[in-house]
């Protein structure tokens, strides 16, 4: 198992450090010359030089992306050209609204999809199966940015229990600032909580389906003890493997739904960057998801050697 | 046999039938915005904006006075394109990619499934973000931007579904019949994915619908004066309290095209799909 | 008063109607064999018995177990029988049992269930009763999980499982189908000794004549959801009068071969060298760590054109890897394959695919081996693939339907897809695709082994009349020594990737001397040695 551990982990390093290069090429070669891409094709060329020289562009590119790959190891991640600020600073402080915002998001899909797949596979091909697999249907479809519309056309607008945007600060107190987050989190909730729904089903159906289910209902287990002692532990991966990938959606998914809560998160921060190409600010804020995506699949694939046996012990 | 033809029927779903007549219809509205829209999408008339839906102007017209049905009816069309390309290049890279890591094994498929990794690690609509933000705000750089990432989906879907029909005794029988692996690939393997791959296709083209949409609500994807549902959402915020409508059906249009494509993918797999049809 | 008696129980699922008023009844201490063909009802008429047929099942008529008629039972009344009254035992050990949970805790299971025991006690009553049905906590700890488990020890764990409670009845469905010849004597024994100890009634459901023979004190046998007949045993074989259950009897014996054997002499079609297969599990992943599997070991054998060579061993021993090197499809890290004096592992272009026109294959499962989305004729016309002057369309039409005539089927088949065909018409296909470019040499990987004991002996004639007709040499790979009986010349005996026994077949049978051979020989199921036993030794109903 710590063979297995470590070969996964060095597989996901290498992962991250190609990103890496992708990042870098993708933003710092590709485009041309990056100074003359922030500074427009009619820029003075003395202070295009100075700017040139300023962000060390004057070196060849394999050593520029060695300092910046070194700047990462050292959490370094340059200093924002806009705001001449430290870029880690401007990330620590948008990921204060994201993070909270996402795992919001999280906790609320689990809370409606686990409990709506297990009922949904307990009565399937019964109405209560029907009902829920039809608003499973359209929650998928919703795009999270116009259900958020609507929240804040009914809830704001309309009804006035929330604020239609902007955020206060964690300074003003936790109660003032998870309530502007509470829109949001449930825009961002409903077509995952939607998808996880059908994911949970069709694993727990797929499970029932199974032979060792027939041996336990033979045993004397009645359909609900199946379900539970048996049928749930079994169904747990396909679910682990999408609450997974939906963690690291949500971290970037909000970039659109901040921007229509006019929330300060990660998302307005690298869309802000673009249109100002401040593009040390958008290598960094790619780095850090890309980083997270990477962390939360590693975390996964030890939550399933947790859960199943057969990974645990390897195959015989 | 008839048994068999009477349980293919049986199993057209209430949604399957809604899935086909949606995606139909939206199909038809776009056909049709070629050849004619009420009025023209791009026309503006500031006099009359921002009136509410009347027989005139069925779903009323924006701030700049022009008709919201049109603006939909064309907007369908570039939707459509833009997710239809995207998912015809993951297609066309992605299956053949899938199979030869599957038909090769070794170093081809270490590389083939890294690469796919490296893509999945990017969160799929910053990758999109990434893209037009370097390669500048376009439809065509949208299409690539989403098609990307749906070549690690389809190579990943060919590969595992090559993988366990080469073990396959038919696939052993056509090797002792001294067919090559390419020659395999096509006569037998892909036929025999291609069911799962449509239905795949159908979900791909759901998402590539939102992720067009996302990419204009942020000013990255479809450009004016062409109309794009993504973008008018985007536009309606400001009017929001004035004018609901602007928001309503553009929203409604995404939803019903995902809908009925989502439908239209589930019922595609039962129908195909032997397995799930057993146990309905 | 019979343990269980069942009263014209009818079942349909759907508009199918799967039992048409079965009969029958179990006393206690009494070992009832149900015989049948796949898809006859017999597993169904157990599953009725335990009430957990599928969605959708509909059952009439009566089942009374100690005179309570069960179909009359509410579910939670059921679940209270199943498990305390009766036990049941599956065919697939390795689905059956719950892959993330401990064989320890799954057997304790029935203990907390039905008599309320806490956890600790439960798991210590189930290591007891686990260590009595073989499974002793020094050989297997009560803490490994399934997958760490060999088949036959998975399948003492089902049983543990159905045993723990001592149920009055225990319905065992196709028990040893998916066990090797000699792990299935071990669990046969197990289940007599089980039942004669506790004095339960025993369902023992196969398709295989042969394993109740020795085993049942009453047999029915079904075809198509009807019992045909049914009566004590061994008398019953006597006294067989249904012309269903004649054909059983006659196909589980089948006929020896009988031939004037190949003369050695000839130059071999086949030369097999100290042919070797290891499989190096390594590669950059673990650090360089090189582990060697050899799966076949230091293999030399001749084959003469005519002749028939059986490979007899268990899942394991090399035998498919075999198959696979031989054919030119898998690789040979060892030694050299010559097929009419050439070697695969040199040839190149048009000498390979002239190697390949030699040596055809003939697959296990029938459903496997056919591309389902191929007409037949596409199917069978595969191989011309060889040639090299592809034959037009005409011709290749013509070649396909002269080769259906020869495997039994019509012209006209050659435009159908492989799932308008039964079982043994898809092998009659498959056989036909091998011979089409007319071999020399066809290796048949099992098969007959996925096939209904009526079909396969049909399957057999037909393979014994082209080998007679064509003088096609066969190399027939197969766990069942009955089948290398009726159809091989010599025989060699796998055991770990090496050969332990070679020669004549009536000869190797009759005198094993290696000790595997012998094992596997006293361990195989035949019906007329089992039958002659029970004669002997005066055991009967």
């Amino acid at each position: 198992m710590a063979g297995q551990f470590l070969q996964r982990l060095m597989s996901l390093s290498l992962t991250l450090l190609a990103a890496t290069i992708v990042i870098f090429v993708v933003l710092n070669i590709v485009p041309g010359d990056p100074a003359t891409f922030m500074m427009g094709l009619n820029a003075d060329p003395q202070a295009l030089a100075q700017l040139r020289q300023e962000l060390g562009l004057d070196l060849p590119a394999w050593q520029r992306y060695l300092e910046w790959l070194g700047g990462l190891a050292t959490g370094d991640l340059g200093t924002s050209y806009t705001y001449r600020v430290p870029v880690v600073e401007l990330i620590g402080e948008r990921l204060s609204v994201s993070l909270p915002l996402t795992l919001m998001a999280t906790a609320l899909s689990l809370l409606v999809a686990l409990p709506a797949g297990i009922v949904a596979a307990a009565r399937r091909g019964k109405l209560t199966d029907a009902a829920i697999v039809g608003a499973t249907q359209l929650g998928v479809a919703v795009p999270n940015f116009w259900f958020a519309l609507i929240l804040v056309f009914v809830f704001a607008t309309t009804l006035h229990w929330f604020s239609a945007g902007g955020f206060p600060g964690w300074d003003e107190g936790v109660g003032p600032a998870l309530q502007a987050l509470v829109l949001p989190a449930i825009a961002l909730a409903l077509p995952q909580a939607a998808i996880l729904t059908r994911v949970t089903r069709s694993a727990l159906i797929e499970t029932l389906g199974e032979d060792f289910i027939r041996t336990a209902r033979a045993k004397g287990l009645s359909e609900s003890q199946t379900l539970r002692r048996h049928a749930m532990r079994n169904a747990l991966i396909p679910v682990l493997t999408i609450l997974g990938l939906q963690f690291t959606f949500l971290l970037a998914g909000g970039i659109i739904v901040e921007n229509v809560f006019y929330l300060p998160g990660l998302g307005r921060l690298v869309l802000q960057a673009i249109t100002q190409r401040d593009l040390i600010v958008v290598q960094g804020v790619v780095i850090v998801l890309v980083a997270a995506a990477i962390a939360v699949t590693f975390l996964v694939e030890i939550a399933y050697m947790l859960a199943d046996p057969r990974i645990r012990t390897g195959r015989t | 046999m008839t048994t068999q033809a009477a349980r293919r029927r049986s199993n057209l779903t209430p949604g399957f039938c809604v899935g086909v007549v949606l995606t139909a219809l939206i199909a038809l509205l776009a056909g049709v915005s070629f050849l004619w829209t009420p009025y023209d999408p791009t026309l503006i008339l500031i006099e009359s904006r921002l009136l509410p839906p009347s027989s005139a102007h069925w779903f009323g017209t924006d701030h700049f006075g022009r008709d919201v049905f049109s603006m939909i009816l064309q907007g369908a069309r570039n939707s459509i394109a833009v997710a239809l390309i995207a998912v015809g290049i993951g297609l066309l890279i992605g299956i053949p990619l899938g199979l030869w890591a599957a038909a090769r094994r070794g170093w081809v498929d270490e590389i083939v499934m890294r690469s796919n990794d490296l893509v999945f690690a990017f969160p799929a609509l910053l990758l999109a973000i990434l893209i037009t933000a370097v390669a500048g705000p376009s439809a065509v750089n949208a299409i690539l931007a989403i098609g990307i990432f749906n070549v690690p989906v389809f190579a990943r879907l060919a590969r595992g579904g090559a993988l366990s029909l080469w073990t396959r005794d038919f696939v052993l029988a056509a090797r002792v019949a001294g067919k090559g692996s390419f020659a395999i690939s096509r006569e037998h393997i892909l036929p025999n994915i291609a069911n799962v791959l449509i239905v795949q296709g159908t979900i791909q083209f759901a998402l590539g619908i939102l992720a067009e949409a996302a990419l204009s609500y942020v000013g990255l994807g479809t450009q004016p004066p062409s109309p794009s549902w993504g973008r008018m959402l985007a536009e309606s915020q400001t009017f929001f309290a004035l004018a609901p409508w602007l928001a309503l059906f553009p929203g409604m249009a995404i939803v019903a095209t995902v809908l009925g494509l989502n439908l239209l993918g589930d019922g595609l797999r039962d129908l195909l799909d032997p397995k799930t049809r057993v146990e309905r | 008063m019979s343990l269980l008696n069942v009263q014209a129980l009818s079942l349909t699922i759907g508009a199918t109607q799967v039992l048409k008023s079965v009969s029958f009844d179990v006393a206690p201490g009494e070992i009832l064999g149900i015989v049948g063909e796949s898809g006859s009802g017999k597993s169904m008429t157990l599953l009725s018995t335990m009430r957990l047929t599928p969605r959708g099942a509909h059952a009439s008529g009566a089942i009374r177990l100690d005179g309570e008629d069960l179909l009359a039972k509410s579910e939670g009344e059921m679940c209270t029988i199943r498990g305390q009254r009766i036990g049941m035992i599956f065919q697939e050990p390795m689905t059956a049992l719950n892959p993330v949970q401990t064989i320890g805790h799954q057997v304790a299971e029935m203990f907390t269930l039905h008599r309320g025991l806490s956890a600790r006690e439960a798991v210590q009553t189930a290591a007891q009763h686990l260590a009595q049905i073989g499974l002793t906590p020094d050989r297997v700890p009560i803490d490994r999980y399934p997958h760490q488990l060999s088949g036959g020890q998975r399948q003492r764990v089902v049983i543990a499982m159905a045993t723990a409670l001592s149920p009055k009845l225990v319905l065992a469905d196709e028990p040893t189908t998916a066990l090797d010849v000699t792990t299935q004597a071990g669990i046969l024994d197990l289940l007599k000794a089980l039942a004669q100890r506790n004095g339960a009634g025993l369902i023992f459901v196969t398709h295989d004549l042969a394993v109740v023979a020795s085993l049942a004190d009453r047999i029915a046998i079904m075809k198509q959801g009807e019992i045909v007949e049914e009566g004590p045993a061994p008398a019953i074989f006597r006294t067989m009068q249904h012309p269903y259950s004649k054909a059983l009897r006659a196909a589980a014996t089948l006929s020896p071969h009988t031939r004037v054997p190949k003369n050695a002499n000839v130059t071999p079609i086949l030369e097999a060298v100290d042919v070797g297969v290891s499989y190096q599990s390594s590669s950059w992943k673990q650090f360089g760590r090189a582990s060697h599997t050899r799966a076949v070991d230091g293999i030399s054998f001749k084959l003469v054109p005519g002749e028939v060579v059986g490979i007899v061993g268990e899942s394991g021993s090399g035998k498919s890897t075999l198959a696979r090197a031989l054919l030119g499809i898998g690789p040979v890290t060892h030694g050299s394959v010559q097929i009419g004096g050439d070697d695969f592992a040199t040839a190149r272009g048009t000498k390979l695919r002239a190697i390949r026109q030699r040596i055809q294959v003939v697959f296990q499962d029938p459903y496997g081996s056919l591309n389902p989305r191929l007409r037949v004729e596409a199917l069978i016309a595969e191989p011309l693939h060889l040639l090299d002057r592809r034959p037009s369309a005409k011709e290749r039409r013509q070649r396909v339907e002269t080769i259906l005539a020869r495997v039994g089927l019509t012209a006209s088949d050659a435009d159908k897809f492989p799932h308008e065909f039964s079982g043994g018409q898809r092998q009659r296909i498959a056989i036909a695709r091998a011979l089409i470019l007319e071999p020399k040499i066809v290796v048949l990987d099992e098969a007959v082994s996925a096939l209904d004991v009526s079909v396969r002996a049909q399957i057999i004639d037909l393979l014994r009349d082209l080998s007679e007709r064509l003088g096609i040499a066969y190399l027939f790979i197969t766990h069942d020594l009955s089948v290398v009986r009726a159809l091989a010349d010599r025989v060699l005996v796998m055991h770990n990737g090496r050969v332990v026994e070679e020669g004549p077949v009536a000869q190797v049978l009759a005198k094993p001397q290696h000790a595997y051979t012998q094992q596997l020989v006293a361990a195989s199921p035949d019906l007329e040695t089992a039958l002659a036993e029970r004669e002997r030794t005066g055991v009967s109903a």
